[in-house]
């Protein structure tokens, strides 16, 4: 197992540029996410991972080889990878063991080894009683599962995954989700996942990238990233949450609730710092006595099942999202404590 | 992990140099032509392109062409678009059969749809003659005249309207019709206000490709306007080479030169007008959709039967009397039944066994090679930009464009001198209309594969390219068998078309290499019309039987292989 370096890789397509200088180090064995919204560069960067696309500037490594630079290219038959297609990519005209065995046949494995290792394969994904199935036959999960059973069939270096949860329905997503955690956890392959829900990526990943615009936003674990997001596009992407300015605090720093108070308070031209605070950090206290503490109208409340969402207005005029296990009427002044915030880095 | 895997650069090199070569191919017949006829020019007025255009002959020719297209084109919009409106918008019933009818007479070679109206008109048609309706002996035959001409090329390319507009039809979002008949527009002002207009591409396509269709045939005019003196441009070409040989082969060259501007202007023609007149469609379209005729329904329905019975059943049924009479102007009844004529062409005419030999031969081996070299070369159409897949496009269609008349004269022009090299000579061979037949046909059988190829899901190639094939490997174990049906389908389309192909053999034939179309114009040419309609009838028959055999594999089909199935 070999770790996968990203090292500046650009691509351009005509005047457009769709990864712009990406540097990732993905250790060996580890299942990381490619987060971004449509048209962030993600997928492209996937398939120049593939080997699909070639590389505009920079390089991609594989351990100690070079996969691809702008002089060598590698081509995706020789870089030892599988990937999970989006629409699954099974060939219609064979059947579900002979689509897992296919890598194997390409690697000149017959008899005994290959009738083998398909099954082990099939066995791995619960589908060993669809062997002879033809694709076509299967419900989309099943088929995803084909799929995936293909990718580890020759115990690749890298397995890559190409928004593999995108055709499935909600329910589906869930156990899909399950299996691959399985799959990730069994086979310890190097995972790249590339998908544009984020919590998809917080569920599974070790580490998500964050792009945008073909740019790294933020590398980091799901914990860091929701707990400690570097600008505020990666705040407002990741989970839910409010941004106010505070005069506290610098970037990267974590606001206690009384210095937090503090620089809310104090008057707007010197409220420069942006603050992230999420909606669980927000005490609402509707029983207050009246003009003391943080003042806030209710504009509207959302039923979500454990609890309420409310959306409140500041008398600064910013808004604020808050939790709350009651409904509370629109317009109703209430009084708040933010127990915690996150100073973000500002944005030029 | 077993390594085993190769590099694969090799061979994509092996493949871009493959279509660089069948490109090149395509278009060096019609640059040969261009040569022979402007290389001349220098000798001024006694070139040979000056020359031609200097005889009264050819603008006669010109305008006999011109006249018969058009006409012919006026006929083939009103019967095509009678068709497809009728039966793509309206909950007409039998539109499988009625399609199937009305798409027959593009598939049955002209020379036998010339032959069989010949035998339904006229003093000595048999057919009159048995219900006793036949005109006084010594009338004249109605179709020896450029009316006659031009109805049977109408017949002949009406299909093409139907196809056009057809297809034009069913992308036309059902949503569009719904909007303007929740508006209140009543199915009539529908019609006239929403679908007309939107549809005019269509129309204009449809006919484009009537007109170019007419301009290049050369069974109807040979078979109806030479007993009469009129020819148009392919039948003059091809007159003057019966008569003088290849002696005048350059004047020939820019007759062809003059005829093939013609119909490439009616092509750019059709494409500017098509983009000019085509429109963002949004919605869902690739319905049919179903006025209601209501009790318009059986007259509706009798008028598309009574217009096929006059158009396919009634020839049809002429030819197969004539086949069945012991001669010409006999009368068919229980008596004189005979099918001596079949035993004639199938048991004791030597000549007919060869053509068809020829003919199974060239068109059999012809689809063979064009299957082979199809899906390697869509392959590697798929790959190019954009521009340059568009240019290659034009390049392997221009042959299957141009008349066959020219491609013929080209061919010969190429071939008439040993091939360099090699020292092989192909002229007076079977070998040379072979040649010509690869350059016509190609881009009938590359067409289906490129749709084929075209729809299938890229994820599809590539999941195998990452699971370790090379470029071959994936052609073969993954494209192949996954576009095969259209590959079979392009294949089967070549042989229907060059089994039954006359203008380009009508020019190459020798003596010895007959091909079954040659056979049958100089039959009825020589005064052997019983024997010419028997034979004429297996063609149809066969015909029918390879139309059916493409019907019956058109659900594995992309969209539009098979033509007579939108």
């Amino acid at each position: 197992m070999a770790g996968l370096t990203i090292e500046s890789v650009s691509k351009r397509f005509g005047e457009q540029t769709a990864v712009d200088g990406l540097s990732l180090e993905i250790e060996p064995g580890e299942f990381v996410a490619l987060l971004g919204p449509s048209g962030c560069g993600k997928t492209t960067m996937l398939r120049m991972l593939a080997g699909f696309e070639a590389v505009s500037a920079g390089e991609i490594r594989l351990g100690g080889r070079t996969l691809a630079s702008r002089e060598r290219q590698v081509p995706p038959e020789q870089r030892n990878m599988a990937m999970v297609f989006q629409s699954y990519a099974l060939w219609p005209h064979m059947s579900v063991a002979d689509n897992v065995g296919y890598p194997l046949k390409l690697r000149r494995l017959g008899g005994e080894v290959y009738r083998r290792q398909v099954a082990k394969a099939l066995a791995m994904v619960e589908l060993a009683p669809y062997a002879q199935r033809s694709p076509q036959e299967l419900s989309g999960g099943q088929r995803q599962r084909v799929a995936l059973a293909r990718c580890l069939v020759t115990d690749p270096d890298v397995v890559l995954l190409d928004e593999p949860l995108a055709n499935l329905d909600r329910h589906l997503r869930a156990s899909m989700e399950l299996s691959f955690r399985d799959f990730h956890r069994r086979t310890r392959a190097t995972l790249v996942y590339v998908t544009h829900d984020q919590s998809e990526a917080m569920a599974l990943a070790d580490r998500i990238a964050v792009m945008r615009d073909g740019r790294l936003a933020q590398w980091a674990t799901p914990q860091t990233l929701y707990r400690q997001p570097r600008s505020a596009w990666v705040a407002s992407f990741i989970g839910q949450g409010s941004l106010l300015d505070v005069a506290a605090g610098r970037p990267g720093q974590r606001l206690e609730e009384a210095a937090l108070m503090r620089g809310l308070a104090a008057v707007a031209a010197e409220r420069t710092q942006p603050l992230l605070v999420r909606p669980e950090h927000v005490t609402v206290l509707p029983d207050a006595p009246p003009r003391q503490g943080l003042q806030a109208r209710v504009e509207s409340a959302t039923f979500r099942g454990e609890r309420y969402e409310l959306h409140l207005r500041l008398e600064s005029g910013e808004a604020l999202l808050a939790y709350h296990h009651t409904a509370l009427g629109e317009g109703q002044q209430v009084a708040l404590t933010l127990r915690e915030g996150w100073c973000l880095e500002l944005e030029i | 992990m077993v390594p085993g895997l190769t590099d694969g650069s090799q061979q994509r090199w092996l493949l871009t140099l493959l279509m660089l070569v069948i490109v090149a191919l395509s278009l060096v017949p019609s640059l040969r032509l261009l040569m022979e006829a402007l290389g001349d020019l220098a000798q001024g007025s006694e070139s040979p392109l000056w020359r031609v255009l200097q005889a009264e002959s050819t603008w006669r020719a010109l305008w006999r062409s011109l006249y018969t297209s058009g006409l012919g084109m006026l006929i083939a919009l009103l019967l095509g678009s009678l068709f497809a409106f009728v039966i793509t918008l309206t909950d007409i019933r039998g539109k499988t059969g009625l399609v199937f009818c009305f798409m027959l007479p593009m598939m049955i070679p002209p020379q036998v749809t010339a032959l069989s109206w010949l035998q339904l008109f006229g003093p000595a048609s048999p057919l009159l003659k048995s219900i006793g309706m036949a005109p006084p002996l010594g009338s004249p035959q109605p179709l020896y005249s450029a009316e006659g001409i031009a109805l049977l090329l109408g017949i002949q390319s009406a299909p093409l309207v139907f196809l056009a507009l057809r297809t034009s039809l069913l992308s036309l979002p059902r949503e569009l019709v719904e909007a303007a008949r929740i508006s209140g527009a009543r199915q009539s002002q529908v019609w006239g206000q929403i679908i007309l207009p939107v549809t005019r591409s269509g129309l204009v396509a449809g006919g484009a490709m009537a007109f170019i269709s007419s301009l290049g045939n050369f069974g109807i005019p040979a078979m109806l306007g030479i007993p009469a003196g009129y020819y148009v441009l392919p039948t003059l070409i091809y007159q003057r080479m019966a008569s003088f040989g290849t002696g005048v082969l350059a004047e020939m060259a820019s007759l062809s030169l003059l005829i093939g501007a013609l119909a490439l202007a009616g092509v750019a023609l059709q494409q500017a007008w098509m983009k000019r007149s085509r429109f963002g469609l949004v919605g869902h379209g690739g319905r049919a959709h179903d006025f209601a005729l209501g009790r318009w329904r059986g007259g509706v329905t009798a008028l598309l039967v009574a217009v096929l019975l006059a158009i396919l059943v009634a020839p049809l049924a002429a030819l197969v009397v004539s086949s069945l009479v012991p001669a010409m102007g006999v009368p068919l009844s229980w008596e004189t039944i005979t099918l001596n004529a079949y035993h004639e062409v199938i048991g004791r005419q030597g000549a007919t066994w060869r053509a068809v030999r020829n003919s199974f031969w060239l068109a059999g081996s012809a689809a063979v090679v064009l299957m082979l070299c199809s899906l390697p070369l869509a392959y590697c159409l798929q790959r190019l930009p954009r521009r340059w897949q568009g240019l290659a496009l034009s390049a392997i269609e221009l042959p299957y464009a141009l008349p066959g008349v020219v491609l013929a004269v080209a061919c010969i022009l190429l071939f008439v001198r040993p091939i360099p090299l090699v020292n092989v000579a192909l002229y007076g061979s079977l070998g040379l209309i072979f040649v010509a037949y690869l350059a016509r046909f190609l881009v009938v059988c590359l067409k289906p594969v490129a749709a084929g190829l075209a729809q299938l899901d890229p994820s599809l190639e590539e999941a195998a390219q990452l699971a370790g094939a090379g470029p071959w490997r994936r052609l073969g174990g993954i494209v192949l068998p996954l576009v095969a049906p259209a590959l079979f389908a392009g294949g089967l389309l070549v042989f229907l078309l060059a089994v039954n192909e006359l203008t380009v053999s009508a020019l190459l034939w020798s003596a010895g290499n007959e091909t079954l179309g040659v056979l049958i114009f100089n039959l009825d040419e020589g005064g052997e019309s019983v024997l010419a309609a028997a034979l004429s009838v297996l063609v149809v028959a066969m015909v029918a039987a390879l139309m059916l055999c493409l019907s019956l594999l058109a659900y594995r089909l992309p969209r539009g292989v098979v033509p007579w199935q939108g």
